[in-house]
């Protein structure tokens, strides 16, 4: 029946739950349950021959970009630099690191800057190099502001894919939610940027978003309306992702829709294509005051983003990755978020999926968002 | 080695003519240089302050350059419709016209990409686009199809008009095996480059506005309408200041692609709205906030409501032959078109795809002082590649121009 499907469906393997509960025993909520590395052994011919290539040529097959293609080798690297450095004369970077008089510091941080113009797609780069940027972008921060960042840059976690429900019951409005992700995510306080969008409905109307409120400053619960919370829904089959022209946004094994904000053009045609007003474009230099800067950072995340790229929501990924809420869920205070990982049987996820009556919006559009409503 | 030497000639002289003219043509040109730089003081400010100099939002992302870049890559492809006749089926009457439409292609095409360019946040790391250096999201992307036809068409439109010149310079002729396979090339990709245009909306299941099976011809119909337009135009502006012979029998023929073309849009938007309004869905509050505006908020109404009475006026003029055949009422109704379809296939197309956003909320845009400097900086920067080029390429047809190699 499901194979001649003519539109993308996003596969929960809800179907043979049994087998899935089966081999995973261990009754961990989030990702590192070891069970799930037995299937490592069972190689089958082609995925032996995969395993075969990437051992051997790898590094050559994910090499794309600047840094991917001229990285080779050091000596070649630096000859192109400057060789390029020649070209580009007056530029600030350049003249400062070409400077003899330069203390050091002002160097190193031309380097930096150099460097990170010149890397690569994140999505393409090895560990190696992945840790290379954000030791840079740890060290360059310490440099301009002599304090320190902790960024990681941890990859999603094998057999995890996240997912949300959002009790339209519960929620009354108070907005902590979006507080909480502003301050966790280090949003630009000028412009006031906000990934969560609380819609305030009237009883009785059912969900006319069109007549809702995104953008009350009253006291809540008002009486006679209630609330539903929207924000990125990390569609499974996403159309920002598509129609990014230099792959600058894609998903995560773990389901996570992201953006290398080094990678971004600012072209803005992913939010055009979002259905879901998911995405937010910083359209002047974001500013965030030192003291509230938080400091735990993933390169995906919450790091600190420039003018003229695009960002969202990212379901909190410097957080969930350690297995940690989002921190949208944590601060709500009336236990209307509800996330984890949709391949657990025992997750409160999947609990809530198959005992509750959920739906989604804008089902019809096929993009399979992981973001479900439902009520008591 | 030889050819070489001739090209070197050419660009002398032809620096020679563009620097030389009559008064009028001086003032022109010192005219445009100076919204060019009013148009360079704007950008800048762009660039120092962010796209927030703009006033595009996170409602509304796309606005004046976006609707530019999508109007001018009609004009481009609208070489097209004199290519074909003139080089493919002998029809000498295009003949002269054909080296302005090509010229004007290129124009339009170098504006469009400034446009974009105009548009991105990241202008420095443009170079993330570019096929091998950088990752160029293809065939996924429509953005991506969309650099590859526009400069692939971009090529096509310099080289043709190229190789012609270049021969008649050197008193050669050019030979019809080097440019007609080009030519025939050019036009499929004319019509392509207006359907990968079209897609980049078309296909956004986000914005029912723009989801829609007759974007694509619509576009064509409207780009084959203003295109000739603008080249009738500036053909008569040619013929007024120069020597160079344009008889009525060819801007009278033009003016039949026109008119066809303007009819065959207006049956589009009649269907259009007929759709929209007829059995109105949750999808038709784009159309309703264009046409009327919802809830109080209407700035586009006065735009549509002036866009949608000249084109219908200028097309049922130009339907009779009558009036069509005064020169003077057919540039009258030319530049009306021109203006209808500019604002229809620009503000009218793009913004309204935003209004109202994915919940409903409707927030309305209206272009900053900036924005517009930095988009009439950008047609004057088109009107001097144009004149530039269709200076030397008139230069060269009437024969002042010639390669005086051999000869000295
Ligand atoms: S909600 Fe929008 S931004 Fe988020 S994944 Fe879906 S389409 Fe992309
Ligand atoms: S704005 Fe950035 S992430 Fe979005 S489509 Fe353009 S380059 Fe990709």
């Amino acid at each position: 029946m499901s194979d001649n499907k003519k539109w993308y469906s996003l596969d929960l393997g809800l179907n043979n739950r049994k087998e899935s509960s089966g081999s995973c025993g261990c009754g961990k909520s989030k990702g590192s349950c070891n069970s799930g590395q037995k299937k490592e052994e069972e190689l089958s011919a082609d995925e032996f021959y995969e395993a075969a290539i990437n051992a051997s040529i790898g590094e050559e097959r994910h090499r794309d970009g600047f840094e991917q293609v001229f990285d080779v080798k050091m000596d070649r690297r630096s000859a192109f630099k400057k060789l390029t450095a020649s070209l580009l004369i007056g530029a600030g970077a350049i003249t400062t690191s070409c400077s003899v008089t330069a203390g050091s510091d002002t160097k190193e941080k031309a380097q930096i800057d150099w460097e990170e113009q010149f890397k690569g797609n994140y999505k393409l780069m090895t560990d190696e190099e992945k840790q290379a940027t954000i030791n840079r972008l740890m060290r360059s921060y310490e440099l301009r502001t002599n304090k320190n960042i902790n960024m990681t840059a941890e990859n999603a976690a094998e057999d995890v894919l996240f997912g949300y429900a959002f009790n339209i019951s519960k929620c009354q409005g108070y907005m902590n939610c979006v507080s909480a992700c502003v301050e966790e995510n280090n949003q630009d306080r000028n412009s006031e940027m906000q990934y969560i969008r609380i819609h305030e409905m009237k009883d009785g109307e059912g969900f006319k978003f069109d007549k809702a409120d995104d953008n009350y400053y009253h006291e809540v619960p008002a009486e006679g309306h209630f609330y539903m919370g929207t924000q990125c829904f990390h569609c499974d089959n996403p159309p920002c992702v598509e129609v990014c022209p230099v792959q600058a946004t894609w998903k995560e094994e773990d389901g996570l829709v992201v953006i290398d904000y080094d990678w971004c053009v600012g072209c803005r045609y992913c939010m055009a294509a979002c259905p879901y007003d998911g995405r937010r474009f910083n359209w002047s230099k974001p500013e965030v005051p030192e003291n509230e800067v938080n400091k735990n950072q993933h390169y995906l995340g919450n790091r600190m983003r420039k003018k003229g790229v695009m960002e969202k929501c990212t379901f909190c990924v410097q957080r969930t990755r350690k297995g940690k809420n989002p921190a949208c869920v944590e601060a709500c205070p009336t236990g209307a978020r509800i996330f984890g990982n949709l391949l657990d049987p025992n997750s409160t996820i999947r609990w809530v999926l198959e005992n509750k009556k959920v739906f989604r919006l804008k089902e019809d559009l096929g993009t399979e968002p992981k973001f479900w409503y439902f009520m008591d | 080695m030889g050819a070489f030497k001739v090209f070197r000639s050419l660009v002398v002289d032809s620096l020679d003519t563009i620097t030389k003219g009559s008064k009028k043509y001086h003032l022109w040109m010192g005219f445009l240089t100076l919204v060019m730089l009013i148009g360079m003081y704007c950008y800048s400010i762009q660039l120092e302050e962010g796209l927030s100099a703009t006033g595009m939002s996170d409602r509304v992302s796309w606005g004046l350059y976006i609707s530019n870049f999508t109007f001018l890559v009609g004009v481009a492809a609208a070489a097209v419709m004199l290519v074909m006749p003139t080089y493919v089926l002998k029809d000498i009457d295009f003949k002269q016209a054909v080296l302005i439409g090509e010229g004007l292609a290129v124009a339009a095409l170098i504006m469009c990409l400034a446009f974009v360019v105009a548009d991105m946040g990241g202008p420095s790391v443009l170079w993330h686009m570019i096929p091998g250096i950088g990752v160029f999201n293809f065939p996924n992307s429509m953005l991506t199809w969309d650099v590859i036809v526009l400069n692939g068409y971009l090529f096509i439109n310099i080289s043709i008009p190229f190789y012609i010149l270049f021969k008649h310079y050197q008193n050669k002729e050019s030979k019809k095996s080097v440019y007609v396979p080009g030519a025939i090339l050019s036009v499929f990709w004319a019509v392509g480059i207006h359907l990968v245009t079209a897609f980049l909306y078309q296909g956004l299941q986000a914005r029912p506005f723009w989801n829609n099976a007759l974007l694509g011809p619509r576009f064509l119909a409207s780009a084959f309408a203003a295109g000739p337009a603008l080249i009738i135009l500036v053909l008569a502006v040619i013929r007024s200041f120069t020597a160079f012979k344009i008889e009525d029998k060819t801007i009278k023929k033009i003016a039949m692609i026109v008119t066809v073309a303007a009819q065959i849009n207006l049956i589009m938007l009649v269907s259009e709205l007929f759709k929209e309004f007829y059995a109105p869905t949750h999808h038709s509050e784009s159309a309703y906030y264009l046409f009327f505006g919802l809830h109080g908020k209407n700035a586009l109404l006065p735009w549509i409501w002036t866009a949608i009475p000249l084109n219908v006026l200028a097309t049922v003029i130009l339907t009779f032959n009558k009036f069509r055949n005064n020169l003077k009422v057919l540039y009258f109704c030319c530049f009306m078109l021109f203006v209808a379809i500019w604002i229809e296939k620009g503000f009218g197309l793009i913004v309204p795809g935003f209004i109202p956003g994915p919940y409903g909320k409707i927030v309305e845009y209206l272009p900053t002082g900036v924005e517009i400097g930095v988009t009439i900086g950008i047609w004057a920067m088109g009107a001097f590649i144009f004149t530039i080029l269709a200076k030397t390429a008139i230069g060269i047809e009437l024969g002042e121009l010639r390669y005086k190699g051999k000869k000295a």
